[in-house]
């Protein structure tokens, strides 16, 4: 088995003086989707963003292929190749959708014109609105401006929270299939309560409970687990 | 069609806005409404004087609105670095004065006196910017009540350096040749600095247009106004961008400073809070973050003032406040601001 590109020991973090992230370990391997579940205050999230240096670490280590990052600033740690979409469908509403992917690209090179190209093969509808204020798109949209923006750059790992939040099933849709073509060119962490998008686009999973990993390993085992699903996730 | 096409429906439409209509027909009475009582040629006169005030009242506004809009920071230290701008230049027109460039020397000493003046101001400013964000400023992010505190209190301490270094008292400022005298335009009379003021004004508003909408760096700062964390996230050191911001704003001030001393002839350790009152409105009317909203302000702070000090002395930083109060009660985000 291949070496992981993303490993948290015992990671804690606080936040406004609750402890949030109670010694979470885990580990995410290349060219795999691993998918956070858990249920509302788990601690999903603040995992994503103490990764991404957004939430200092307490204590524990977090290394990106060997190199420990949990002392490392926000844009270190993205210039090290870690994206990430925030959850609520994270745009820069007064930008245009072609400047939010602008700012995402700091060089342009064939790389990223052909990553662009995957983006708009993916998501038709951004280069009809190219030149819009990215505030005026539907959710849908600003979530396919979100995920698109951040895949455009060649990202040894992507961290994505929740992008199924407050869409139609219709969009959900279509964005697994997205996803799941994204997935073969880049790893993914996926932060995810639509258990429906977790186990189309995940390989592996974790289950977080109060600030701990409870459960992990491969999708297809928990897809067949009643008893992990309908005690930790509250589905049957 | 896919699945998102559908959840799209059709391209989004610029909105028709009688908004826009309702600021221009505003602008234009306010404009053209004091010939009701004064004559063209007076008229003339205090337009040309209340559009050199507000272009000079643009340049401190606008650093106070970009470090608010991007960084957040409410910072009532800003008039000091407007204050130490007018002593640099003062400091800079006396040496040179010495060397007979300024009130005696040829043409090209006194427009270079009147550049090294405003050079050495927006240096200082822009170093004075930096220390004040790095040393002060950085410690209180994200706290409106401790910037507040901390920022007048710093400016009070900028204003008693002042005092120890040039002394408590007014100081005389010397006006280089090039821009003594007036144009007579048609028997409008137009005082040469006033000019220079508005060619400034406008160059660094264009400037900064350009900077903030044709290069990475203003996309960056735009990006950053709007959320700082997305900007963060995407690999931009925004520690870096806000010291910048910080120190080019700061320098502006400065400059503002420079040159409001030498159209006032005169300078006094507390001019920077009198200036910070009213790059306040400015910015308030404007909208908070804008530069365009900063420009339109201060040219409304401008004319107005000296409409107003013309028909009724009285009531000339009146009437700003009851501008600044119409705008807040119509549109609370300023009439640029972003909601």
């Amino acid at each position: 088995m291949s070496d992981p590109i993303l490993a948290l020991e015992g990671v804690h973090a606080h936040i406004g003086g609750h402890h949030i992230l109670q010694g979470v370990s885990l580990e995410a391997r290349p060219g795999r989707a691993t998918v956070l579940l858990g249920r509302n205050g788990a601690g999903k999230t603040t995992t994503l963003r103490t990764i991404m240096g957004l939430v200092r670490a307490s204590a524990g280590t977090i290394r990106l292929a060997g190199e420990r990052i949990e002392r490392r600033r926000t844009f270190e740690i993205a210039r090290l190749g870690v994206g990430y979409v925030p959850e609520d469908q994270a745009v820069l509403s007064h930008l245009t959708v072609e400047e939010n992917f602008r700012l995402a690209m700091p060089c342009e090179s064939e790389e990223s014109a052909r990553r662009l190209d995957t983006v708009f093969r993916l998501f038709p509808a951004l280069k009809t609105y190219w030149q819009a204020k990215a505030g005026v798109l539907s959710g849908g949209q600003k979530q396919m401006v979100a995920i698109g923006r951040a895949f455009v750059t060649d990202h040894r790992l992507l961290l994505i929270d929740e992008p199924s939040k407050g869409l139609a099933p219709v969009v959900v849709d279509h964005l697994i299939e997205s996803l799941r073509h994204m997935r073969d060119e880049t790893t993914v962490i996926l932060v995810e309560q639509n258990f429906h998008m977790a186990r189309h686009v995940g390989t592996d999973y974790f289950i977080l409970d109060d600030g701990r990993v409870v459960h992990g390993g491969r999708m297809e085992d928990l897809v067949n687990d009643h008893t992990v699903k309908k005690r930790y996730l509250g589905i049957g | 069609m896919n699945a998102l096409d559908v959840a799209v429906g059709q391209p989004p439409g610029r909105p028709v806005s009688g908004r826009h209509l309702a600021v221009g027909a505003g602008a234009a009475a306010l404009v053209l409404v004091p010939l009701i009582w004064i004559d063209p040629t007076t008229y003339l006169v205090l337009t040309v004087a209340g559009l050199a005030m507000g272009m000079l009242l643009f340049l401190t506004a606008v650093g106070l609105t970009l470090i608010f809009g991007l960084m957040d920071v409410l910072n009532l230290a800003h008039g000091a670095f407007f204050a130490w701008g007018g002593y640099v230049g003062f400091s800079v027109l006396q040496r040179l004065d010495a060397l007979g460039w300024v009130e005696t020397g040829s043409l090209g000493q006194s427009v270079g006196s009147t550049l090294l003046a405003l050079a050495a101001a927006a240096g200082v400013g822009a170093v004075l910017g930096v220390v004040v964000e790095r040393v002060v400023v950085r410690r209180v992010y994200g706290d409106h009540l401790k910037q507040i505190l901390i920022t007048v209190g710093l400016s009070l301490v900028m204003a008693e350096v002042i005092k120890i270094v040039w002394g408590p008292n007014d100081e005389m400022v010397l006006v280089p040749q090039a821009l003594q005298g007036s144009y007579d335009l048609f028997d409008v009379v137009v005082n040469r600095f006033r000019v220079l003021a508005v060619v400034v004004g406008v160059a660094v508003f264009g400037g900064l247009h350009l900077l903030l909408r044709r290069t990475r760096l203003g996309l960056v700062v735009r990006a950053g106004v709007e959320n700082r964390e997305i900007v963060e996230v995407m690999g931009y050191d925004i520690g870096r961008i806000f010291t910048a911001v910080f120190a080019g704003g700061a320098a502006l001030a400065a400059v503002g400073g420079a040159m409001w001393a030498v159209f006032r002839e005169q300078i006094h350790p507390g001019m920077g809070d009198e200036n910070l009152i009213l790059a306040l409105i400015v910015v308030i009317i404007g909208g908070m973050g804008s530069v365009t909203g900063s420009f339109v302000g201060a040219v409304v702070v401008g004319l107005a003032f000296n409409y107003v000090s013309f028909l009724v002395p009285k009531l000339a930083l009146g009437v700003n406040i009851l501008i600044m109060v119409i705008v807040l009660l119509l549109r609370p985000q300023g009439l640029m601001g972003q909601e």
